[in-house]
Order: C-alpha cells, then sequence, then structure tokens
C-alpha cells in the first residue's frame, strides 16, 4: 500500500492559514462509527485516545466527510478563493 | 450599486455546466459575471472524466475538437465484472465511433474546463476567478444577486445560475436541495498515471487517437459498493475507483486503499505495468439520480449540473459533463427568453425544468430511475461478478474429464451461491432497472 503522504505529494496546495475545516471536537468524543477516518479521501481525520485529531492543509475539497459524519459534528466551507488544492492534471 | 456590480445574469461556477451557459448567454448578448473559486477553472474540478454526446457542445463551437484540449474520442467501451482473481468482459469497438462529432472524449478537466472558461470570456463574459461565492442575496423571495467572500463581494443580476457543483451548497441554502445522506454519494478517488502514448495504442488496441473506456463491478472495489473504472487518454491513465460513502464508512475501509488493491488486480496490474503516477484526486459525485433530484429552479434562480444532481450513473452508462453542459444551454435560453420578456418570476424560471423534461436530462434520469438503486444491490456488488467469473472459468477449464452442457455448468455455479428464487428476482429487478 502506498502511504497516503506521498500521494498527497503529487497535488499542488496553497495552503491557507484559517482554517476551512471545523470538528465539534465534543460530539466526536463517545462516537464509535468514526465514519470520517475512513472517508476521508486525504486521511485527514484520526482519532488518538478518544480524540478527533484532523488537519485541513492537504484537503482535496470533496465534502465527502461532513456528508458522512452522522453527528455534523464536521463544519466544513470552502478555502478561501484561489486557496486549497488546485488540480493540474486530473 | 455600481454598474460593475450589476450584470444580466451571474453564473457561479466555471465547470461545464457554468461555462456552457455563460458561454451561450455571452453570444446573446447578454452581460454575464463567471464566477469561480479556483485559481483558474478546472483547479477544483475531477471526473474520469469522458465527455459523451461531444455534439452538444459543437452547436456553440463547431469542430471545437479539432483545437479543445480532448484526449481521445472513445473508440472502444468494456464491462468489466471483476473476480477475485480473474475478470470476464463485454468489451465492444466501432469504426463508426470514428467520425465527428464523435460519441465520447476522454478529457482532463483542469485543462478543458478552463479552455472551456476561457471560450465563455472570449465571447465577452466577466471570468472572476479565485472568488469563493457564500450566499444568495434576495429581495423578498426573489433571488437579485450573491455574495462574494471579499470587500464590497456583492454582485447584483436578476437570474442567478447555480453551477456551483457537487456540494450543492447555493441550492441548499435557497431550499431547493435537502442535506445529503451518505447512501446518496459516492466518492471517487483518481489517479493519472503517465505513460507513453505509443505504449498506450499498442496495450489497448488503439489506432491514432482513439480512446478507451473500461468500467468495473465486483472485485474492483472489494465488499464496498462501487466500482472502478479506467480510461486512456492521450499519454496518461486515468484510473479510479467510485464507491458508496455510506458503504466506505461501514465497512471501514479507505477508498485510497481500495485503488491500490484495484491496480493490483491481475487484470489490471498489466494495464498500468510502468505507469507512473502525476496526480492524485478525489471528488464527490450525486450518483442518486431521479431520487434525489432537487427542486430545479425559484424566482431569479435556476440549478445546472452537478449541483442540481444531473449525474447518469447506471452501471455500463457513467456520464456527468454531457448532462452538465445541456442543462447549462437549457438554462442560457431560460435566461434569455426571461430577459427577453422581462419577467425573472419563479414560473418563467420553471421553463427551465419544462426545457430539461423535453431533453436527455430529465428523460434519462427518470427512464433510468431503478438503476442506482439496482446497481447497489448486494449480491451485483459483491456476489454476481465473483460467480460469472467462476462460471466462466468452470466452461473454459479443460482438465480431461467429461464435459457438461454449458447451461447445466453456468446454473450449477450459480446456484452453489445464490437460490434460484433470488436469482430470478435479481433478473427481473435488473430488467426493470435496464431494460424495459
Amino acid at each position: 500500500m502506498q502511504p497516503i503522504e506521498e500521494r498527497l505529494e503529487l497535488v499542488r496546495f496553497r495552503v491557507d492559514k484559517t482554517a476551512h475545516i471545523r470538528v465539534n471536537s465534543e460530539a466526536c468524543r463517545d462516537c464509535d462509527t468514526t465514519p470520517c477516518v475512513y472517508v476521508c479521501p486525504a486521511g485527514l481525520f484520526e482519532l488518538l485516545g478518544g480524540e478527533m485529531h484532523f488537519s485541513y492543509e492537504h484537503c482535496l475539497e470533496c465534502g465527502t466527510c461532513y456528508v458522512a459524519c452522522e453527528r455534523k459534528a464536521i463544519i466544513w466551507d470552502y478555502p478561501r478563493g484561489g486557496w486549497g488544492v488546485s488540480f493540474r492534471a486530473s | 450599486m455600481t454598474t460593475n456590480q450589476q450584470f444580466d445574469t451571474i453564473v457561479v461556477g466555471a465547470g461545464p455546466a457554468g461555462s456552457s451557459a455563460a458561454l451561450a448567454m455571452a453570444r446573446a448578448g447578454l452581460r454575464v459575471a463567471l464566477v469561480e473559486r479556483g485559481e483558474y477553472a478546472g483547479a477544483k474540478n475531477v471526473s474520469g472524466a469522458a465527455l459523451y454526446a461531444p455534439g452538444l457542445l459543437a452547436e456553440l463551437l463547431p469542430n471545437y475538437w479539432e483545437e479543445a484540449p480532448v484526449e481521445r474520442y472513445l473508440t472502444r467501451r468494456v464491462l468489466s465484472f471483476l473476480g477475485q482473481k480473474s475478470a470476464l468482459s463485454i468489451d465492444f469497438r466501432t469504426d463508426h465511433f470514428t467520425q465527428p462529432p464523435y460519441n465520447g472524449f476522454t478529457t482532463l478537466r483542469p485543462k478543458f474546463d478552463r479552455w472551456l472558461a476561457d471560450k465563455a470570456l472570449q465571447a465577452g463574459a466577466s471570468l472572476i476567478t479565485s472568488t469563493v461565492v457564500d450566499d444568495l442575496l434576495y429581495q423578498g423571495e426573489q433571488v437579485i444577486g450573491v455574495r462574494c467572500r471579499r470587500e464590497q463581494g456583492e454582485l447584483y443580476a436578476p437570474i442567478v445560475i447555480a453551477a456551483d457543483g457537487a456540494n450543492a451548497f447555493l441550492a441548499k441554502k435557497a431550499g431547493l436541495q435537502h442535506e445529503f445522506k451518505a447512501e446518496e454519494m459516492t466518492l471517487g478517488v483518481k489517479e493519472v498515471l503517465r505513460l507513453d502514448a505509443r505504449v498506450i495504442e499498442e496495450r489497448f488496441n488503439l489506432t491514432d487517437d482513439e480512446g478507451m473506456a473500461t468500467e468495473y463491478i465486483g472485485f474492483a472495489t472489494a465488499n464496498v459498493k462501487g466500482g472502478g473504472f479506467l480510461y486512456t487518454n492521450r499519454d496518461t491513465l486515468s484510473i479510479g475507483v467510485v464507491t458508496q460513502i455510506a458503504s466506505l464508512a461501514q465497512q471501514r475501509v479507505k477508498a485510497y486503499e481500495l485503488l491500490d488493491q484495484f491496480k493490483q488486480h491481475p487484470s489490471v496490474a498489466p494495464l498500468v505495468r510502468d505507469a507512473v503516477p502525476i496526480e492524485y484526486s478525489a471528488h464527490m459525485i450525486p450518483e442518486g439520480g431521479w431520487a434525489m433530484l432537487p427542486q430545479l429552479s425559484r424566482g431569479g434562480l435556476l440549478v445546472v449540473g452537478d449541483a442540481a444532481g444531473f449525474v447518469f450513473a447506471a452501471g455500463l452508462f457513467l456520464e456527468g459533463m454531457n448532462f452538465a453542459i445541456a442543462s447549462g444551454l437549457a438554462a442560457a435560453t431560460t435566461a434569455q427568453e426571461a430577459h427577453a420578456a422581462g419577467n425573472f418570476s419563479p414560473a418563467s424560471m420553471a421553463r427551465y425544468r419544462r426545457r430539461l423534461a423535453k431533453s436527455f436530462v430529465l428523460q434519462d434520469l427518470k427512464r433510468y430511475r431503478r438503476a442506482p438503486a439496482f446497481i447497489n444491490n448486494e449480491r451485483l456488488q459483491n456476489v454476481y461478478p465473483e460467480l460469472f467469473c467462476q462460471a466462466a472459468e468452470n466452461v473454459f477449464r479443460s482438465d480431461g474429464t467429461p464435459r457438461r452442457k454449458l447451461g447445466r455448468t453456468i446454473y450449477q455455479t450459480m446456484h452453489n451461491k445464490v437460490s434460484l428464487r433470488s436469482m430470478l428476482r435479481d433478473g427481473w429487478q435488473a430488467a426493470r432497472a435496464l431494460f424495459f
């Protein structure tokens, strides 16, 4: 299996200082299904010691995480115009 | 309000739907703003990406394929059932798809979408990139513009066309679309792999600019609901898996791990051998079809393309760009008529849906409305592909023992795993979904 980090190195990101993903981590605390961890195609979500950790920098901006989250704990919006992912060859 | 904030129509999103609409309206003399959140049109856009019914766009851009960044015209279509170690395919190839306007092209969206947006720009539309539209502006119930995420970001027009893609934020904010359920949406992940054009032609039996599109069902996505695809571009391959989001979460599998497995399948691995990944991408796809169709308009607002859920996912058909273009053009015509009559009321905007109802856009979605549920049938996804392969294996196996007749061999293979009752029921469902 190729690590996801290696794949993401092929993608161009212009990373904004402010995050476009927010997580209500209170709601994650007793979540046992954690769909976001599995569905995110960039592997941005990780549950460590009952605490949801996430990063926004390598977000591919598909929106799958907030659709999958049954608790609606993910607040997801587009990054600022011109920022975020820029696909070149897809 | 200054005149540089006032337009006849504002189009949100410069994908195929938005740019087609903007191009058509600019040609008709309307003042059009085409607002795109990417640093260039196509920067956020991903699909397979096969453009079917390419003649649609030729009405506005005759012979565009001579200059447009299209990759290869499709002459070979394959549907492949994957077992764990085997594959059974229907492989179709025709010389009748080799002449303009062709039957379909493979494209790479950042290039193709950028080119199409530039056509709208050349026709006189104002292309405003790097700009997110956060919300619609209203006067009473009537949509009168958009709010962009920037200082003094209000733009005004009597018609707004929401071409903002699969997440459909504007349609949701306008109360036209519901919050999506994980069963309605699929996630596509994809790699573009560099491979010499000559190698592609030899490997896939293609001549010159001919191309191939293969859809896979079965083990392509292990036990997750979905399928795989492999398309030939000029000197790259597009390979990916498309998975139902609910199923992915249920099975606790990552889509990119499925993609890795898919690339290693014995019938796929030789096709991508020595091909070097140059980009990885992902996108959400509204594959719910007819059942998740939103309201398509309200006063001053039309919804087009992915934002309206115009994706035709019916197993052997996997189309979206043509639906996007056709809906964009229908919206453009509706906007022109509305401007001519000076009427932007809900009734005037509703002419858009009636126009679509006469075209393949709504007719195909309606006619094949049972297909999305059928394709997600557990047995079709996870049992039959393997069984079809086993049946073929039992038919072709040559081991020096007496051969039974085909019917008995096939029936016994199938019946081992699925009852006759289930087979008949699934056959009936397939017939209803796809055949009549």
